[in-house]
């Protein structure tokens, strides 16, 4: 189990996330209001997703167009947790049943579904969060990787997936929400997340979440595993023929970007205080392949970089250019693609990280200067 | 026939694949013993790499047998194959460009090879020994750190060899290991084959006919997915159908 910690992460890795720290910690939220800094913690969020497909896609060359589904699938799992807390007798006390949740009631529900009982629990729902996305991760992987479709027709079911999962929520209204989603979150376990205090500290929760997040998939990157995942990519049959069964390494990678997708997802229900259809279908789930092209599929800090700054530009464009944004963010992906294919990491390893171990090296060799002629 | 016999490591037993209806193998059969090396000879498309490929489950057979040690492989899957002791090299060189030679060797090396096993493998002095030594017999000892990437094509050839010795096949199936080679490094590989088939029973699929009479045991001669000849290279050289369809032109 014990590996060197130099093996686990390099002096590069280590600044790289020393920087993401003060960041994310620091920097943003001595410089935005809480209204801002819980746009930047919903768009962190993504980065969650982003991480998994660095994993999945990045290394293991298995590009999923539908991540939005586990993302969904695990900020469902906890809007349900919060509805129900929310739906108290006395809150509902005016609908025909009261103690259910407000959009059963108006879809004609007399009573909670069997299936959404567990979720009274804080337990179940945190556990859910993460284990609902990995078995249907599972499944799907088991059944895709295990008849050894990759590629293209991989990345073309996962989208089939993501449709299909829009359209069963919009579809059971009386169940899900239908195309509203799950709204009107007020409490958990007692605690108003809708106050200021609650957003700035959920977003710390969420910051946190992240690097425990960043820290797992390090660890995946710097084991064997990892260079399994590379050595997968580019040579599927010597793996197999080295004595690995690829399709196991296929089903947990995908599973563990799912896992992580689906934290994503809860932490976006904590801060925005709502879950809907949108989030989980075509196009977020393309959406979240490009916050990891543009910031670099290859690194997982880059991921995150990459999700803060495409919705941060989306934001700030389609404000004042809705119907221009889409395509927008097309070009930047082709941009992307056809310049810089390693993102934004690339650009860093390629010319800024150079020029500072230069700098550094220079000021080393200074100080050595320096230190000479006093001796 | 179908239970081991120790005088066989390998029994390929009426071996037979059809794509849509062409046999590229029809109706095999031969014997390995341990210790053999086995030499497959026979014209382009003669089905020599297809019998590799059903032999090490890349590709299902429509009938027939192959039994290892006792085992019926043609309903393992790859991996187990490859853990009950048979190492395959492909005909093109098959490294991990993107990893150094080390870690190409790490990846073979017999060790943590489930989920978790990958993931809690450790880099312990044992595990960079093996690598070590089996670098030097691959003539990349002072290229461990480089890319796979930038290796010759000949050296790449070496370190896929280097890739199952580390696995110590106890059947190891080459195919092609010198082709494209150059004459420097063709004396070194064959060099390096002699040393590696010592202790364990190889089948090489090979057109040098010096480098054959070299190194094999016995010949087989396939053409059109059948036995044509079979013996010491000596016998089979003069065969009177083997001149005719392969050696004659
Ligand atoms: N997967 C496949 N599908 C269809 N035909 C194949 C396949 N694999 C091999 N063949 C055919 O089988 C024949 C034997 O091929 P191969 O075993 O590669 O020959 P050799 O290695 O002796 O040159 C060739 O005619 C080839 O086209
Ligand atoms: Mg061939």
């Amino acid at each position: 189990m014990k590996r060197s910690f130099s093996s686990f992460m390099t002096r590069q890795d280590m600044v790289g996330f020393a920087i993401l720290a003060v960041v994310i910690f620091v920097l943003l939220p001595i410089s935005l209001d809480t209204f801002r800094l819980n746009l930047f913690g919903k768009y962190l969020t993504y980065a969650f997703v982003a991480i998994g497909l660095v994993l999945c896609w990045g290394a293991g060359g298995i590009l999923s167009l539908g991540q939005g589904v586990f993302f969904g699938l695990g900020g469902y799992c906890m809007a349900m947790f919060l509805k129900l807390e929310a739906s108290t007798p006395e809150n509902t006390s005016i609908q025909s049943t009261p103690g259910i949740p407000d959009f059963m009631d108006w879809n004609q529900l007399t009573a909670l579904p069997a299936w959404w009982e567990p979720f009274h629990s804080l337990a179940f729902a945190l556990f859910a969060v993460v284990a609902v996305p990995v078995f249907f991760a599972f499944i799907i992987g088991v059944a895709m990787f295990r008849r050894r479709v990759g590629g293209v027709y991989f990345a073309i079911i996962t989208q089939a997936f993501a449709a299909i999962l829009t359209i069963l929520i919009i579809g059971q209204q009386g169940y899900t929400g239908g195309v509203n989603g799950i709204t009107d979150l007020r409490t958990l376990k007692g605690w108003d997340i809708r106050t200021d205090e609650a957003k700035e500290i959920l977003y710390y929760v969420n910051g946190v979440m992240l690097f425990v997040v960043l820290f797992a998939a390090q660890f995946i990157r710097k084991s064997k595993l990892g260079r399994l995942l590379i050595a997968m990519r580019d040579q599927e049959d010597r793996v197999r023929f080295s004595g690995y069964d690829v399709a196991a390494f296929k089903i947990f990678v995908f599973c563990a970007g799912a896992a992580f997708a689906g934290i994503g997802g809860a932490m976006f229900t904590l801060q925005v205080g709502f879950m809907s259809p949108t989030l989980v279908g075509i196009v977020p789930s393309i959406e979240m392949v490009i916050f990891c092209a543009v910031g670099g599929r290859i690194s997982i800090l880059g991921a995150v970089y990459g999700a803060l700054l495409v919705n941060w530009a989306k934001t700030t464009f389609s404000e004042s250019f809705p119907e221009l944004w889409l395509l927008g963010l097309g070009a930047l992906f082709i941009a992307v693609v056809m310049v810089f294919p390693n993102g934004l990491a690339g650009v860093y390893s390629e010319h800024v990280a150079p020029r500072i171990n230069r700098l550094f090296n220079k000021s080393a060799a200074d100080m050595a200067g320096a230190k000479t002629p006093a001796e | 026939m179908s239970t081991s016999n120790p005088n066989f490591v390998l029994m390929v037993e009426g071996l037979t694949v059809s794509f849509d209806g062409f046999k590229a193998v029809n109706d095999l059969s031969f014997y390995v013993e341990p210790n053999e090396c086995r030499v497959i000879i026979g014209p382009n498309g003669a089905g020599k790499t297809t019998v590799l490929d059903l032999i090490c489950g890349r590709t299902k057979a429509t009938s027939g047998s192959v039994n290892f040690k006792g085992q019926e492989l043609l309903n393992m899957r790859e991996d187990q194959i490859v853990h009950a002791g048979v190492g395959r090299k492909f005909q093109t060189p098959s490294v991990y460009e993107d990893l150094t030679v080390f870690e190409n060797l790490e990846l073979s090396y017999p060790k943590g090879h489930g989920v978790f096993g990958a993931l809690t493998f450790r880099r312990d002095d044992q595990v960079k020994a093996r690598i070590k030594e089996i670098a030097e017999t691959i003539f990349l000892d002072d290229q461990l750190d480089e890319k796979a990437a930038y290796l010759s094509h000949g050296q790449k050839q070496w370190l896929e060899i280097g890739m199952l010795l580390i696995q110590d096949p106890e059947l190891l199936m080459l195919d092609e290991p010198v082709a494209g080679m150059s004459v420097a490094e063709r004396k070194k590989t064959a060099e390096l084959l002699n040393r590696i088939i010592q202790d364990r029973s190889v089948i090489v699929i090979e057109h040098d006919m010096g480098f054959v009479e070299d190194i094999a045991t016995r010949v087989t001669v396939l053409h059109q997915g059948k036995t044509l000849s079979e013996g010491s290279m000596e016998r089979v050289q003069n065969d009177p159908k083997v001149i005719e369809v392969y050696l004659g032109h």
